[in-house]
């Protein structure tokens, strides 16, 4: 009885031990990123490069009976010739080879030994597996607003650190946090009076945010980077292209809500749709975002290659997280990707109209279409017309008839995609486009991402592309789009990892949470909207961001989210945020590109031709950063510095820096001193009376709060300071108000308004300013 | 602490913020390990900082003196008698088959005699386009390379070579690894500038992509000077403020941003704080920098400079001074070498420019003993036909990759030689082929980086300057 007891004991230990063994040592989270990095350089997918005939890529290749010994041999690591010759003393014989200079860590060899002995268990690639629609796990009910909150609590439960979700955060962060997530801008003193004070729901505040016209502008700003969204050629002479009208597409979709599935359709195939509409053909502006070029002595042949490039790395990219521009020259090192996937893939671009070398300006096929403002002036006036001929009234239907007539002069032009007879393609040995020697090839999805051969006859198109993308069967699409719209709200993708979802990527730190919100994504018919209320109402999302003492010792990156992240705004942000917060921003949505203030010379290393930057009068100067004339070759040293990608390639990740050069723009560009001296009006204003009362209002509308007592007296000397200076010193005074357009109203006291701009050009450079808690 | 110069260390961590002991000592742990930018810079935590060379340290900066446009190897340092027999006779299409071509796309191909004569400079009997005079006069500290090619034909794609090692965009430039492995040496300067000069006709556009950081962190990126306008952007205050109040601004923010950390315990604020202390100090030390009226006016006439006019030459003495306060990458463009047409003419005016300035440059660092741990690099994009362009008036010569020159001088460079060579029509680089990563490999070499050491993680893979490829050219090593 007593043995018997204790043998079940025994076997319960054991149960439970495999159960952690399991937990500890997971192939694509531990195993896969080693031999990966470490291995398939020559043992792995590229045919070229591999030695003595190994693949460890494959599971049956590196598991196969090679002449009565094994590289892997599961469960036995004596007969593992791997774990041999990855513990080998010779130099000449160890593994990865010296000259290879990746050598395992004591760590990565026993994590390799642990899992031959247990099995070397293989598992399929995570990203590349069916979306799977996990049961959402049963937690005690603390800190639980959605199923979100249960995955993640889950996942600290069996973690083993001892970390609790943080508590809910302070009202003025949530709405601060809500407010640049969801628009990009900081919220008003109004609205944070509204929810913090008057007790304004959450989730109606979430609802107005997603409704406001400045989501689409915010979502837009990420696009644009997927998409590499410019206004110049990139190359060279970098001249003016034409394509506004597809970012008022982009705004306009997001704002709508169009299906993220619909939007993807109709970016890379509008054109071959059934009686597309305008704003369809617009969307295929997306195929001719690459650079281009106006180069004398450009041979035609080497650009169309390079442009076929440069889409296939953006469409895989953008929309599947994989890197098949590294199979260009070579099978892919890490991934199961061949050249050959890489030149069939971008056959199914070969019927885009489009030449190697373009002349003045011009990226024909272009069509002139009203940009989004128009189109609302447009509306009016037809149905002013409408009215005006129902009505019999003559002399205002013709000036009506006229107005509408000059209106449409001043539409726009915008590249689109036309649909021609396809260019032959072929494998390019190592990328050289003079070698014709390598096979046709006809359009094809990469053969390792597809499954069931597909039913169609006769050569796929870009339409078929699309609809491959965004089949319900794809599990990359949804879970790359949800991963990067999780890394917007949380600062970290659930992979984190948000540009490569390949061998070399990470292994999502929460699987299950990733398939559970993309598979919810694609049920509800790709509906962004619904997506980002769903994870801004989880528990998680309106976390506080303080890092406890324990969360810093135990997860000091955050990868079990029992936190929210605080970052740095975005480049555009900061700037919307200087304009909103003085009253100066203009809120068009949509449009051609805009020109801030720049500093003179900026543009002086452009030729053919040389350029001017003009800066804008009136309201344009004041428009959002995504307006932001976007030259590839000289972005505006403003957004540089805040780390704004040149748009070259697709971006889906910023850097985020901290530089002198941004502590310089933000303390003396032009559009912050100015933003500082209407902030200083408006203080005067609408800001109280008292010294005291004025501060208050500055910080309100600036950092959404009240000065504290220390912070108070800093502020109120620095204003005594200014005041006493710009009294005695009014030609200073009167210096300093000459920066920007913006003048002072009359009657406002040039010194004191110009001692509040001080203290405003402070607060907009405060971190506080500047960042998302 | 062999091969480590801790002042400099001290400096290089006061410019980059961070001095606390723990995030100090923490990035001084880290020997180039692969830096996600994503998730380390944010915090100001990254590492990837070389603190200890891997390889003995022959040059501590470099100066890289860039001629876009491609000047014509066959007018400059490759001399090709053969070039002359041939003259007016079609170039033999075994050199010209399946080759890429720029401008002469659809012209016919004829061999194009030098046009201007070389001669023999110094002990080492260098050769040399007589055009170069005063590069003459330091043939005996220069190494010449005759047996350069590139990837790319066009400007635009050849500079990206040039900078990033690969055509590809959104690479990091040599400067921003350099600066990415060595950091700073200056506290109050960036370690990677970037200057361009007036002077010459239609000058070649170049790209902010030529010393972008790429996919590394911002703080790698080159920084413009300007010799008109604001020397460095946004470096002046706003009209109307005075350096007091400019200081005072900065104290109150760094107060605010004081007492904001105490409540939320931010890395970031701490960090930002020393930016601000940095961009303060910037703002005093640049205009001085840029102020060249302590140099005496035998300096001045050794570079020829009459002022602070924007010149090649002004830009030579603002090179050695900025190498002077610790910069590591100063990248000097004059940007007037594209001869399609009248390339006597226009090489005369550029050399006009360039050619004392560069000498001067190589000489007071060398008064100075600098010129040992300084390395000067000169030359192009890529280099010029042995075939005649006459499509666009008097001859000239196209773009050609597959065989141009450059001299390198000081670093542990051995001076005097002249290293590989062209065939006998100066069209293929045949002899002691370097590629441009060789080159890149050679120069990071002399700084003690190894360029296959010297990588960062991105899209899943180790990326390096030298992409997959690179050998250092040993033997022009002293």
């Amino acid at each position: 009885m007593r043995r018997i007891l204790f043998a079940s004991t025994s076997i319960l230990l054991l149960a439970s031990l495999q159960t952690y063994a399991e937990a500890s040592i997971s192939f694509n989270r531990d195993v896969l990123p080693i031999l990966a990095n470490h291995c398939f350089a020559c043992h792995g997918p590229d045919a070229d490069q591999r030695e003595a005939d190994l693949r460890l890529d494959l599971e049956v290749a590196a598991k196969a009976d090679r002449d009565g010994s094994f590289a892997i041999k599961p469960g036995d690591i004596t007969q593992s010739m791997l774990i041999e010759r990855i513990n080998e003393a010779d130099p000449d014989l160890k593994m990865p080879p010296l000259h290879f200079q990746k050598p395992l860590t004591e760590k990565q060899k026993r994590t390799l030994e642990t899992w031959v002995r247990e099995g070397a268990t293989w598992e399929s690639h995570w990203a590349f597996n069916d979306l799977t629609n996990p049961v959402v796990p049963e937690v005690p009910a603390d800190h639980i607003q959605n199923d979100i909150d249960k995955f993640l609590i889950h996942q600290l439960r069996i973690s083993g650190v001892q970390l609790e979700m943080n508590g809910l955060a302070d009202k003025v962060t949530l709405i601060r946090r809500l407010s640049f997530d969801l628009r990009g801008l900081p919220p008003t003193i109004e609205e944070v009076t509204s929810f913090v004070s008057e007790g304004q729901a959450y989730e109606e505040l979430v609802d107005s945010f997603l409704s406001s016209s400045s989501y689409g502008e915010r979502m837009a700003q990420y696009w644009l980077d997927l998409v590499r969204y410019a206004d110049s050629g990139g190359y060279h002479s970098d001249v003016t292209v034409h394509i506004s009208p597809y970012r008022d597409y982009v705004i306009k979709s997001f704002n709508d809500n169009l299906p993220f599935n619909q939007f993807t359709i109709e970016q890379l195939a509008g054109d071959l749709l059934p009686e597309p509409t305008e704003w369809q053909i617009i969307a295929t502006g997306y195929n001719r975002l690459n650079k281009t070029t106006e180069e004398g002595g450009a041979q035609p042949g080497e650009y169309i290659v390079k442009y076929a490039a440069d889409r296939i790395r953006t469409t895989s990219g953008a929309w599947l997280g994989i890197t098949l521009g590294c199979a260009e020259c070579h099978d892919h090192k890490y991934d199961p990707f061949t050249a050959g996937d890489f030149y069939s893939f971008g056959a199914f671009f070969a019927d885009i109209q489009e030449v190697g070398q373009y002349t003045g300006g011009r990226r024909e096929p272009e069509i002139r279409v009203p940009t989004l403002p128009q189109r609302a002036e447009l509306a009016r006036l037809e149905s002013e017309i409408q009215q005006a001929t129902l009505d019999n009234e003559t002399e205002q239907l013709a000036e009506l008839t006229k107005a509408k007539a000059a209106l449409e002069k001043q539409f726009v032009r915008t590249m689109i995609t036309r649909s021609v007879a396809p260019k032959e393609i072929r494998v390019l040995p190592r990328g050289d486009w003079l070698n014709q020697s390598g096979p046709v090839v006809e359009p094809a999805f990469p053969t390792s991402l597809t499954t069931t051969p597909t039913e169609k006859q006769g050569r796929l198109s870009r339409l078929d592309l699309a609809n491959w993308i965004v089949a319900d069967s794809n599990p990359l699409t949804s879970r790359v789009f949800v991963n990067r719209v999780w890394k917007l709200l949380f600062g970290r993708g659930i992979s984190p990892r948000l540009d490569d979802f390949g061998a070399q990527g990470e292994a999502p730190t929460h699987p299950e949470l990733l398939d559970f919100l993309s598979y919810r994504f694609v049920e509800s018919g790709w509906d962004v909207k619904a997506l980002i209320k769903y994870i801004v109402s989880s528990h998680a999302y309106q976390q506080s961001s303080l890092v406890s003492e324990t969360a810093a010792a135990t997860d000091p990156e955050n990868t079990l989210f029992a936190r929210q992240l605080r970052w740095r705004l975005d480049a555009e942000f900061i700037r919307d945020t200087a304009l909103k917060t003085s009253g100066l921003l203009d809120p068009t949505i949509g449009g051609p590109s805009v020109f801030p203030y720049q500093p003179t010379g900026y543009w002086q290393y452009l030729n053919f031709p040389t350029r001017k930057w003009n800066a804008d009068d009136g309201d344009d100067q004041y428009r959002r950063g995504l307006y932001t004339h976007w030259q590839r070759t000289f972005v505006h040293p403003s957004m540089l510095a805040f780390d704004a990608p040149t748009r070259e390639e697709c971006v889906a990740q910023r850097s985020v820096s901290n530089t002198p050069s941004a502590a310089l723009a933000l303390l003396n560009d032009p559009t912050y001193v100015e933003a500082a001296r209407a902030l200083g009006q408006r203080v005067i204003k609408e800001g109280g009376s008292t010294d005291v009362e004025r501060i208050n209002w500055l910080f309100m509308t600036v950092l959404s709060r009240y000065p504290t007592a220390e912070e108070l007296p800093t502020v109120a000397d620095l204003f005594e300071s200014c005041r006493t200076q710009f009294t005695m010193d009014v030609k200073s005074a009167i210096e300093l108000q000459k920066v920007g357009q913006f003048q002072l109203e009359a009657g406002i006291n040039i010194s004191e308004a110009s001692a509040w701009s001080m203290v405003g050009r402070a607060l907009l450079n405060v971190n506080e300013a500047i960042f998302r808690n | 602490m062999s091969n480590h110069d801790w002042t400099d260390s001290v400096n290089r961590r006061a410019f980059l913020g961070r001095t606390s002991g723990g995030l100090g000592m923490a990035a001084l742990t880290g020997l180039l390990q692969a830096e996600d930018v994503v998730q380390a810079d944010p915090a100001g935590l990254a590492p990837g900082i070389s603190t200890t060379p891997h390889l003995p340290v022959k040059a501590k900066r470099v100066i890289f003196l860039c001629m876009a446009g491609g000047p014509s190897h066959l007018e400059s340092f490759d001399y090709k008698p053969k070039l002359k027999e041939m003259h007016g006779k079609p170039m033999p299409t075994s050199f010209t088959a399946n080759q890429p071509i720029a401008q002469l796309q659809g012209q016919k191909l004829v061999c194009q005699a030098p046009l201007i004569p070389f001669q023999r400079y110094g002990e080492s009997g260098q050769r040399i386009t007589e055009i170069f005079p005063h590069i003459g006069s330091v043939a005996d500290d220069i190494c010449i390379i005759n047996s350069l090619h590139t990837d790319q034909i066009n400007h635009d794609p050849a500079h990206t070579v040039m900078n990033t090692g690969t055509s590809i965009s959104g690479r990091p430039s040599m400067g921003s690894w350099i600066t990415y492995g060595l950091g700073s040496a200056s506290s109050n300067l960036p370690g990677f500038v970037v200057l361009t000069s007036k002077g010459g006709r239609n000058p070649q556009p170049i790209a902010t992509r030529q010393w972008h950081s790429g996919f590394l962190p911002g703080r790698f990126q080159g920084i413009q000077f300007n010799s008109s306008g604001d020397p460095v952007h946004y470096v002046r205050n706003p009209l109307g403020v005075s350096n007091s109040q400019q200081k005072h601004v900065i104290e109150v923010i760094n107060g605010l941003n004081g007492l904001r950390d105490n409540l939320t315990d931010n890395p970031e604020i701490r960090t930002r704080i020393q930016q601000y202390e940095l961009a303060f100090r910037m703002q005093q030390s640049v205009p001085e920098l840029m102020d060249i009226s302590q140099e005496t006016q035998e300096t001045l006439d050794l570079y020829g400079v009459s002022g602070a006019d924007g010149s090649y030459a002004y830009n030579c003495l603002l090179a050695r001074r900025l190498a002077e306060s610790g910069v590591r990458f100063i990248h000097l463009y004059h940007r007037g070498w594209d001869h399609h047409n009248d390339l006597v003419r226009y090489m005369g005016i550029c050399s006009g420019l360039c050619d004392q300035p560069t000498a001067a440059l190589i000489k007071d660092l060398k008064q100075r003993d600098m010129l040992k741990d300084t390395l000067v690099i000169f030359g192009g994009e890529f280099g010029r036909t042995p075939m005649a362009q006459t499509n666009k008036g008097p001859v000239g010569r196209d773009h050609h990759m597959r065989a141009f020159s450059m001299f390198m001088a000081g670093g542990g460079i051995r001076g005097g030689v002249t290293y590989g060579a062209t065939d006998e029509l100066g069209y293929n680089a045949v002899e002691n082929v370097v590629h441009i990563n060789d080159l890149h490999a050679t120069m990071l070499h002399q700084l003690g980086l190894d360029h296959e050491r010297l990588t960062f993680q991105y899209q899943g893979r180790d990326f390096r300057l030298t992409d997959v490829a690179g050998e250092v050219i040993k033997p022009i090593l002293a």
